[in-house]
């Protein structure tokens, strides 16, 4: 974590964010995480907040969104918040961007129970596909991150893209997501083997077989 | 003897039928919760006593113990909190996922039937960042029971108002743990308190908190509607009842499957794996526990029983039952080194033992790795994770020099061996 900057703050780039606010959808959500928490224990809704921020910020640049210090000033703000416990909070999660990201953040789980399967050879078909880590493509639709464990390792190896996990992954596979993703497309998320339904003994169904074909009730066999 | 169908608790654990309320139902949850929670406090603690449970989250505490430290009243008025522990980020660790993607009301109905027995006044669970999709399942399921009076005012009937909350977390290991999970809840960095006080003194908000495991919460409906006897009928004395195990690395069909606690590695593996790949020849260790434990020989994990004691006996542990399978193509040195990596990215950077040990501990790895290293370094590192382990306020550095100790203590030579062959390598080349 002792990694993690934020974007220098400049007159740039208080012109391109001061002002900032909610719109009215993210603003909703905003008020619904408050309204989880006590009264005057606002301040525990402000994981959620950095995360609306981003991903507002995501939807207006097409990106997955990254949070900027005018933003993070008024989410303290919102908040009631000193704003050096917002830096804080947000230097502290991997998961808020500090920097530009791109359209698709690819993020390469390569702990060692993705590593035993083969994490090297989908990070390496990302470089192969001119992906440099933490940096953004040329084109602007990729950044690539490696991350540690995902918990997926049932699953291994995986990549997670924005929002959603591909697993089971081989170069091929995986090149064959990223082009499906770079048309505009939606490809299937979740494991990409074929035949495996998630997280099942593939093509072996060593338990539960009678809840494949009906949502079936055991408690009569108990 | 193995486990049968009719004796599993996560039924739709793969997910092939619908998790949303009308399909919990027509499995069995939330069928008349009124009538377990008409038992009283002190009877469902005390059915979770007898049945063996032990918190599945890793440390693998008696949960119906945990849960009767709560106050049975409140002398200042600060409301009871139970906090549900679903940062699931241990390497290895895909279980508490499968719960909450495919069957999330056995944790939502475990959050009343908990929250009620040990008093609390709400439930927070904390999901870790990286599960989105899952997230919103459990948001859905949460509006679901809340919409059918299940939870909320008046819960199920009883007379009992109970909130659950989901909160989210955002890509910190660390907050896996009970006190930096409460700071995180409360808005802050996520790094560990100091104990005492307790958070069944004082934990979220300075009330007193239980924190629990999703599957430990998750089995708690199961268990009462069954019967204590029922669930300690699995395991070894001491290591009672089911238990999702998450077998990765090198078997022909990794898998998460709910089995008997206690049962060997071997049957675990050949029964619901196909076995290791390349066969029982190949294999050459297994993580049995997650990351934190420390590794198990091929030749002396094969005939163990996967249980708490059975692992401890082999100087490891059960942790999350997540099971690590590396097989002789592995380059044993470089997977624990990547596990050192690990925690050293997710060390909070509050105690000095850990914040600058694990990077420093990593780096000696990656010497050893790489074999361009002084063979007295193996025992010096050996000496840093010594003074690492107890040292700091939580058990990340606990958990980041029980990898290493694992290593040397069963592949030295093979440190060694790498050592020699990189000096011989240079010597040859400066000739």
């Amino acid at each position: 974590m002792a990694d993690r900057h934020l974007e220098p703050d400049s007159p740039e780039l208080r012109a391109r964010w001061g002002g900032w606010a909610f719109n009215p959808a993210w603003e909703a959500k905003a008020k619904a995480a408050i309204a989880r928490y006590p009264a005057g224990r606002q301040r525990s809704a402000v994981m959620a907040l950095l995360d609306y921020a981003q991903r507002q910020i995501g939807e207006e640049t097409q990106t997955q969104g990254w949070l900027p210090i005018p933003v993070i000033e008024y989410v303290a703000q919102y908040l009631d918040m000193p704003v050096i416990r917002v830096v804080e909070v947000a230097t502290f999660y991997m998961m808020y961007n500090l920097v530009p990201v791109g359209r698709y953040h690819v993020q390469v789980c390569g702990t060692t129970p993705c590593m035993l399967r083969g994490s090297d050879d989908i990070m390496a078909a990302c470089k192969a596909r001119g992906m440099h880590l933490g940096h953004v493509s040329d084109d602007g639709l990729w950044t690539l991150t490696e991350v540690e464990c995902m918990g997926n390792c049932a699953s291994a190896p995986m990549v997670q893209i924005n929002d959603d996990n591909y697993e089971d992954l081989t170069p091929e596979r995986l090149n064959a997501v990223l082009d499906a993703l770079a048309r505009g497309e939606t490809p299937k998320t979740g494991t990409q083997e074929p035949g495996r339904h998630t997280v099942e003994p593939v093509g072996a169904l060593s338990t539960l077989t009678a809840m494949v074909g009906e949502n079936h009730d055991y408690r009569g066999e108990w | 003897m193995s486990l049968a169908d009719k004796d599993r608790i996560f039924t739709n654990l793969y997910g092939y039928q619908p998790w949303n309320l009308a399909g919990a139902h027509k499995r069995g949850d939330w069928d008349n919760t009124k009538a377990l929670l008409e038992r009283g406090q002190d009877a469902i603690i005390q059915e979770m006593k007898d049945s063996g449970l032990r918190g599945r989250g890793g440390a693998g505490f008696p949960t119906g113990m945990k849960w009767s430290f709560m106050p049975k009243e409140s002398k200042d008025g600060r409301p009871s909190v139970l906090v549900i522990n679903a940062d699931e980020s241990e390497p290895g660790s895909c279980k508490d996922r499968e719960i909450i993607r495919h069957d999330p009301h056995k944790l939502v109905e475990g959050a009343l039937v908990a929250g009620f027995a040990m008093r609390a006044r709400a439930a927070y669970i904390y999901i870790r960042g990286e599960y989105i999709r899952e997230a919103e399942t459990l948001f859905a399921a949460v509006a679901e029971a809340y919409d059918a009076g299940l939870i909320g005012k008046n819960a199920c009937g009883s007379g009992y108002d109970f909130d659950v909350f989901v909160h989210r977390g955002a890509g910190a290991y660390i907050c896996g743990e009970e006190t930096a999970m409460i700071e995180s809840l409360e808005g802050k960095k996520g790094q560990p308190r100091l104990k005492p006080p307790f958070p069944a003194g004082a934990g979220l908000y300075g009330c007193p908190t239980t924190v629990n495991n999703v599957e430990s919460i998750a089995v708690a409906p199961t268990i009462l509607r069954r019967g204590a006897a029922w669930f300690s009928s699995f395991g070894r004395e001491g290591n009672k009842g089911t238990k999702l195990f998450q077998i990765s690395g090198h078997v022909d069909r990794p898998c998460v499957v709910e089995e008997e606690m206690s049962i060997p590695f071997s049957e675990l593996i050949e029964k619901h794996c196909g076995g290791i790949r390349g066969g029982r020849g190949n294999l050459l260790a297994v993580i049995p526990g997650g990351s934190s434990v420390p590794l198990v020989p091929a030749e002396q994990i094969w005939d163990a029983p996967m249980d708490f004691d059975g692992l401890k006996a082999l100087g490891s542990g059960l942790g999350t039952a997540a099971v690590i399978v590396m097989d002789k193509s592995t380059d044993i040195v470089r997977a624990i080194s990547r596990l050192s990596y690990f925690y050293k990215h997710e060390s909070c950077g509050q105690c000095t033992p850990c914040r600058e040990g694990t990077g420093w501990m990593w780096r000696v790895m990656e010497r050893l790795r790489t074999g361009e290293a002084d063979v007295g370094e193996i025992d010096m590192l050996q000496q840093v994770t010594k003074q690492v382990e107890g040292h700091t306020i939580c058990a990340l550095g606990d958990a980041a020099a029980w990898p290493i100790q694992g290593l040397i203590k069963h592949f030295r030579p093979e440190i060694e061996r790498r050592i020699a062959e990189y000096a011989g390598d240079t010597r040859e080349a400066a000739e």
